[in-house]
């Protein structure tokens, strides 16, 4: 449909000249169209789509130690042939490798939690925001997105601050005298999900609550008058009402928590070991171009996975 | 379509209010509701009969839906009481009430079927499976609705949504049905022949309606009586045709049609009428009138358009008449409204039905002409 759009644009653009102004009026309306679709468009060809294809490129080809750091794709053999090499080795590999597919399943476990736990948390606190009064509506909400006011890292080295060894917890929990030595929170997955349910919960949150924002009063006031309580009027129509925000908050808390990076290597220690992490490995350390790529590919298409599945239950 | 084959069933329980041995089914007693800074609605009082289609009537922002929003139990009133079937519901939650509402947008619930809609109330009763679908074909049978049951409420059109949300509070069986601004969301063929459709659904079940709405071609047609609402009071409770041709005060006269008013002195009085004088005219008015009104009092006497006769001819008895000349002609196809100014200046409405054609009829701009009327149209308004 998309394509579409920018066709008839052109044509318009080209039959101009020849119409008379109210025409042109008319074609110029359309004109705008075109254009309001054009540059969203070009944008994610240009810096989403073709990087994918990039990407989905290099991960069928092979490591070398040259520069670039993968084989090509097209290779000229002769004048007048072009031989193309996809080599599936990388994803075999994945396959294979036990290692890949315990990072693989750790984040996907982990972001799957951390988006229930986000959800858990984030869905009353939209609603509560939703039945704010005016004023203390406004307030919560920049209440909301003040973390973002401040830098990514130095968050999640606020929570290393506060429960390391010598963090603020453990001295001052000595210092009362609860615990002799000093426990260790950080290094495992219960302080990676605390992490990121702590810097992704507003990406629940706006959703949500703009959806819940959308559903007509008088909806959830004909189910009180058709009988139902308040408890059933909400899991019957607002909650059903809002499976949209649900759903889109869902898929962005998922999608930024599968290949986070920050967090787990911060808060995780050595012993977590996540896509994300495996990932930094392959292409910093490893200079294995095509495997990590490969991974990304593998990543890509398992957050897309479920956007799919759920796609069709938001709709009301 | 339920109008166009059988007639309006003659009301014959519409004296219920005159009937001093029938007790009222839902009382409103002394409601009063204030918010922070402004009073919605002011120590109001009305007694509604069984079977009753009650319209309150008026301008927006008059209180009207504060009222209805206060009888469903959305809202609590500030202090009164309010009685369905002599039970004190005031603290009832809606959802206790034996009382549905039919919204302004209907709000049919988006996500669930036409027929899923109408289950919903039931389901809340816990009723059994055989108990729900019996009540469930009834209303779609009475609703028309029969064959829609698997539809969406956006695949259905306005006249068919207002049907579906009939049918949803009509199933819970309530004592009491509200209606707020039904027909609004209608265009004006379709809620001609709604309005018809209603009342005969109405009478068909003998649900009592409370409707509230601005339209007063609406409260006229449908309604066993009215209550012409503003600024929080209630101004005239009445049949239909007492509040058109009795109007109480000067706002409910100018409120309800139009009317043509002329500031007047009463020169004398009798039991039966008085006599008026007004600057407007050159002679006197002669109104019947039974109240005592002092003589010498201001008063205001109204007279409808359609009430005022238009003549070339100058009658001969000496009161009731006036002359003017025609400024103005609105053809508006059934009737002409035509604007005559009198010599004082003042310029009054007189209507007449097109019973030729527009190039034929019988007046013209700036013919000079006689208007009169009969004693028993002029109306009095002391308020």
């Amino acid at each position: 449909m998309k394509i579409k759009i920018l066709q008839s644009g052109i044509l318009f653009g080209v039959k101009k000249q020849r119409l008379d102004p109210q025409v042109i009026q008319k074609y110029n309306d359309n004109e705008g169209k075109f254009l309001t679709a054009f540059f969203p468009i070009l944008w994610m060809v240009l810096f989403f789509l073709i990087p994918m294809i990039i990407i989905l490129k290099i991960s069928f080809a092979e490591m070398q130690f040259a520069m670039p750091p993968f084989t090509k794709f097209f290779n000229s053999v002769g004048s007048y042939l072009i031989e193309i090499k996809i080599n599936f080795k990388n994803y075999v590999n994945f396959l294979e490798n036990h290692y890949y597919i315990m990072a693989f399943k750790n984040s996907i476990i982990l972001s799957f939690i951390t988006t229930i736990i986000c959800l858990l948390l984030g869905y009353p606190m939209a609603y509560g925001i939703h039945n704010a009064g005016r004023k203390t509506k406004s307030l919560l909400l920049l209440l909301v997105s003040l973390p973002f006011w401040t830098s990514f890292l130095i968050r999640v080295y606020g929570w290393m601050n506060l429960l390391s060894i010598n963090g603020i917890v453990n001295t001052t929990l000595m210092k009362w005298g609860v615990i002799n030595a000093p426990i260790q929170f950080i290094g495992n997955y219960y302080m990676v999900c605390l992490g990121l349910v702590f810097c992704y919960l507003p990406f629940m949150i706006f959703p949500v609550y703009s959806i819940l924002e959308k559903v007509d009063q008088s909806y959830i006031e004909s189910a009180f008058d058709l009988g139902c309580s308040r408890t059933k009027a909400f899991w019957s129509i607002t909650f059903r009402l809002t499976y949209s925000g649900i759903f889109s908050g869902s898929i962005l808390v998922f999608a930024t928590t599968i290949g986070e990076f920050i967090i787990p290597e911060l808060l995780g220690g050595s012993r977590v070991i996540t896509f994300g992490r495996v990932l930094w490995t392959e292409f910093f350390t490893n200079l294995d171009w095509p495997m990590a790529c490969a991974f990304s590919v593998i990543m890509m298409f398992f957050i897309i996975l479920p956007i799919f599945f759920l796609q069709k239950k938001a709709k009301i | 379509m339920i109008f166009p084959t059988q007639p309006i069933i003659k009301r014959n329980n519409n004296e219920a209010w005159e009937d001093l041995n029938t007790d009222p089914y839902i009382q409103i007693e002394e409601v009063t509701k204030v918010y922070n800074d402004i009073t919605p609605l002011k120590n109001i009082s009305i007694s509604i009969y069984k079977g009753e289609l009650f319209s309150i009537l008026g301008k927006s922002g008059c209180g009207k839906t504060t009222l209805l929003r206060i009888l469903a139990g959305f809202e609590k009133p500030t202090s009164g009481r309010i009685l369905i079937d002599g039970i004190d519901v005031t603290n009832w939650p809606p959802y206790k009430r034996p009382v549905n509402m039919v919204f302004q947008s209907y709000a049919l619930f988006p996500h669930m079927t036409v027929a899923e809609n109408i289950i919903f109330g039931l389901k809340q009763e816990g009723l059994g499976k055989t108990a729900i679908n019996d009540r469930v074909k009834e209303a779609l049978s009475l609703l028309q609705l029969s064959g829609y049951e698997d539809r969406k409420p956006d695949q259905l059109s306005g006249g068919q949504k207002q049907r579906v949300a009939l049918a949803r509070s009509l199933v819970k069986r309530p004592k009491l049905l509200l209606l707020d601004e039904p027909m609004a969301a209608l265009d004006k063929k379709l809620r001609e022949q709604t309005q018809f459709e209603l009342v005969n659904i109405q009478e068909k079940i003998g649900v009592t309606f409370i409707l509230v709405t601005h339209d007063q071609e609406e409260a006229m047609t449908m309604s066993t009586r009215i209550a012409i609402m503003h600024d929080g009071k209630i101004r005239q409770v009445g049949v239909p045709h007492d509040i058109y041709e009795f109007p109480n005060s000067r706002y409910v006269a100018e409120f309800v049609g139009s009317v043509n008013l002329f500031e007047g002195v009463v020169v004398e009085q009798d039991l039966d009428h008085v006599l008026i004088e007004t600057p407007a005219m050159d002679c006197l008015c002669y109104a019947a009138h039974t109240g005592v009104i002092p003589k010498g009092s201001n008063i205001t006497f109204a007279i409808r358009p359609e009430k005022l006769m238009i003549s070339s001819i100058r009658p001969t008895y000496p009161r009731n008449w006036t002359q003017g000349i025609i400024k103005e002609i609105a053809y508006l196809g059934d009737i002409s409204i035509y604007y005559v100014q009198l010599e004082s200046g003042k310029i009054v409405m007189a209507t007449l039905p097109n019973l030729l054609r527009i190039s034929e009829r019988d007046f013209q701009w700036e013919d000079e002409v006689f208007l009169f009327w009969r004693s028993e149209n002029s109306l009095v308004l002391t308020s």
